[in-house]
């Protein structure tokens, strides 16, 4: 085939979206709307790392702002919550061997969060709304700053992405617990029970134990919905009150800012946004794990029992973890920076390292393997978080976190590191598992392109977290512009670390359009022509 | 010697690093041999449970050391029960900080307390060297009471600047050179 031939009908025109069934258009679409946004994500953080070096004429302060506000909501719940979203309605169901409770509900989750996410960005390109992702109190009600319709319709973009994640929630939980038509009788309560761990929690508290009903991997997913369904409601909660704010606006009248304890709102929100970053990521990251290292090698996890305990731990862990976000806050109690800010923390390089520790073992227990794409993009997610989660540990100390907070130390060899390389290299791995599953068997169009994008992002990842961190160490903050070159040499190494990471995007998507081809892209987003419905399992 | 924030910064900078190579290694060690046959004996449950304790002692030990080597966070933790030596009683609000005089002065080993009051939102107050790295940082929120205790413990001029995002309009908020400290071998101000 020639190239145009391969750009039009895909690698050897394996892949035909006709004979794909409504679950796995469902899943595609998923993973299209979080490809392009994570290309959105991409640029706009390239635009930042450019910025960084030198300001760049066509972006303003303000329009800087906006960027920095949209960057992480974008990242996160345009390109993270799809591809997350979507792979586990699939792999709900498919784990289960049952039907998906709603596939017509998961296609509304897929177009909320497309569509919930472009309003809000574009709310913030078109009127530089920017209060960034920590909406610390009143700055995203300081209408003399900001603009109060840019923020009405900025919330409620948000607002849409937590619709289609409370829909997500239902979704799993109805498909763990119900009963398909025309099957036996499921029990509903024991399946949850054991899903959420309540049946090993009593278990270890009788002589009778009961077996666990689902599997570990299902197991993390409803875990992890829990976070993701208590932070939709922390969000919706909040946005609503900036809401009241802003509506109030609109009709000439200012609310007192004084009404709502700045300090408790923090509390409030932090408690919130770390059901996201401490709970749900590592939850459904440590799932992940379990789950492709069980494919990749065939064999039984090691310590499973342990594992599937440390996942409910790091459940409690997540509600209760918060307050390492306000060691900096001086009225905060002491005794909540000590108890949560620092051992509680503490905890996630536990439950972390466990969930390191295992999938290594389990991946050794089953030498040689072949050097697959799983494997090496799953290794590549182990070092992130390997990086990462230390890092954390080491800011969630009082006396650290004095010189520390609000550096680039934070947002570089920590979020940027657990994010791109822990995150999402763990994402690709999965997507390399399920490409062949979800397409009926397309082709690869190249696997030394597939190499180059994992050599570009593990050293483009690393190498931009490390850069940020060495200038965060020496004082540099996050969260505000230089612009007299002070950290001059660790943002050019940053910023050529970041194109690296571009480069590796571009092939990638390039890669993927060539194995699937034009015709194949359009065709996911047709309906299904297939007659199983809601009964199909792929 | 003393411990001051440049030198636990040069200690975190040796040992993460330290670490990371570490794990780097390690990962890179693990894949060349995991595509290898080397037979499929199983990992001890013993060095399973080695390893939960190590982690558990590194996680509580760090908390350890840093309370025990670190001075400020003893300082920190117990400053409502110090009488400070000196207080600075500052204001941030419209973007800007209203300092009770122009230079801030004390001498070493003074313990000095920085009260900072916000009028308005949430910002930060951090003072930096004249490299432009940081000697400390607090939240200011308001409605609240900010403040932080700190012993200077050698000489130096420092800059005032918000460490906290409060709109486009707070990238400003820097007071340069406006925090000084002498020592009994240098002239007081």
């Amino acid at each position: 085939m020639t190239m145009i031939e391969t750009l039009v009908a895909g690698e050897q025109g394996l892949f035909k979206p006709a004979t794909l069934t409504p679950m796995q258009k469902m899943t595609l679409r998923f993973v299209v709307v979080g490809l392009v946004y994570y290309g959105f994500a991409l640029v706009e953080g390239m635009l930042m790392r450019a910025f960084q070096v030198t300001p760049l004429p066509f972006i303003t302060k303000d329009q800087y702002f906006a960027i920095l506000t949209a960057h992480p909501l974008v990242g996160i719940f345009g390109s993270t919550y799809s591809i997350v979203c979507g792979a586990f309605l699939f792999l709900v169901p498919f784990l289960m061997k049952k039907p998906l409770w709603s596939i017509r509900l998961a296609n509304w989750t897929c177009g909320l969060i497309a569509v919930g996410t472009f309003v809000f960005w574009a709310a913030g390109f078109l009127t530089h709304y920017a209060p960034l992702y920590t909406l610390y109190w009143p700055l995203p009600a300081d209408f003399g700053q900001f603009s109060v319709v840019g923020g009405t319709v900025f919330i409620a973009g948000v607002a849409l992405v937590m619709t289609g994640t409370v829909f997500f929630v239902l979704n799993i939980y109805m498909t763990i617990g119900y009963t398909p038509e025309g099957w036996e009788k499921q029990p509903t309560g024991r399946l949850l029970a054991s899903a959420l761990g309540l049946s090993g929690l009593r278990n270890l508290f009788t002589r009778r134990r009961t077996e666990h009903l689902v599997s570990l991997p299902v197991a993390a997913i409803a875990r992890g919905t829990v976070d993701t369904a208590l932070n939709a409601g922390v969000i919706l909660f909040t946005g609503v009150l900036i809401l009241v704010y802003m509506v109030a606006a609109l009709f000439g009248v200012s609310l007192k800012h004084t009404a709502v304890d700045a300090l408790l709102y923090k509390n409030w929100f932090w408690w919130g946004l770390d059901l996201v970053a401490d709970g749900l990521v590592l939850i459904f990251v440590a799932g992940t794990w379990y789950l492709l290292a069980t494919l990749i090698t065939g064999k039984k996890l090691f310590m499973e029992n342990i594992a599937r305990a440390a996942l409910f731990v790091e459940l409690v862990v997540s509600w209760t973890v918060w307050s390492h976000h306000l060691l900096s806050d001086q009225a905060q109690p002491g005794i909540l920076k000590v108890a949560s800010g620092e051992l509680v923390t503490a905890f996630e390089l536990i439950t972390q390292g466990l969930a390191f520790f295992i999938t290594l073992v389990t991946l050794w227990s089953a030498r040689p393997l072949k050097m697959t794409m799983p494997l090496r993009f799953l290794l590549g997610g182990l070092l992130g978080f390997a990086l990462a989660v230390p890092a954390g540990i080491m800011q969630a100390d009082i006396g650290l976190n004095r010189i520390l907070h609000n550096t680039q130390w934070i947002v570089g060899p920590h979020v940027h590191v657990a994010v791109l390389v822990g995150l999402t290299m763990t994402l690709y791995s999965a997507f390399y598992v399920l490409f062949p599953i979800l397409t009926n068997g397309a082709a690869l169009y190249s696997e030394r392109l597939a190499r180059f994008h994992f050599w570009t992002h593990l050293l483009g990842g690393i190498g931009m977290g490390a850069f940020m961190g060495m200038a965060g160490l020496n004082g540099m903050l996050r969260r505000t512009i230089y612009v007299n070159g002070e950290f001059m040499p660790y943002m050019i190494l940053a910023g050529l670390s970041g194109a690296l990471l571009l480069v590796g995007f571009l092939a990638f998507f390039y890669n993927i359009v060539m194995s699937l081809g034009m015709k194949g892209v359009i065709g996911i987003f047709t309906p299904a022509r297939t007659e199983t419905k809601e009964l199909a399992l792929v | 010697m003393k411990v001051d924030s440049q030198m636990v910064l040069w200690g975190q900078t040796l040992a993460y690093t330290l670490y990371a190579i570490a794990m780097i290694a390690l990962v890179g060690w693990f894949a060349l041999r995991v595509t290898r046959d080397g037979g499929s004996r199983g990992v001890a449950p013993a060095l399973f449970y080695s390893f939960v304790g190590l982690l558990v002692v590194c996680g509580v030990s760090l908390h350890i050391v840093t309370y025990k080597t670190i001075p400020w966070a003893a300082l920190d933790l117990n400053r409502a029960s110090i009488t400070p030596d000196r207080t600075f009683d500052i204001t941030a609000g419209q973007h800007r900080f209203t300092l009770p005089a122009p230079k801030l002065t004390a001498r070493c080993g003074e313990k000095v307390r920085f009260n900072v009051t916000s009028t308005d939102l949430t910002y930060g107050f951090g003072l930096f060297r004249q490299d432009h790295s940081m000697l400390f940082q607090m939240q200011v929120l308001p409605g609240h009471v900010n403040d932080i205790l700190w012993v200077f413990d050698r000489a130096g001029v420092y800059s005032i600047r918000s460490t906290e995002y409060s709109g486009p309009a707070g990238v400003d908020m820097i007071e340069r050179d406006v925090v000084e400290i002498t020592c009994d071998a240098t002239p007081a101000n």
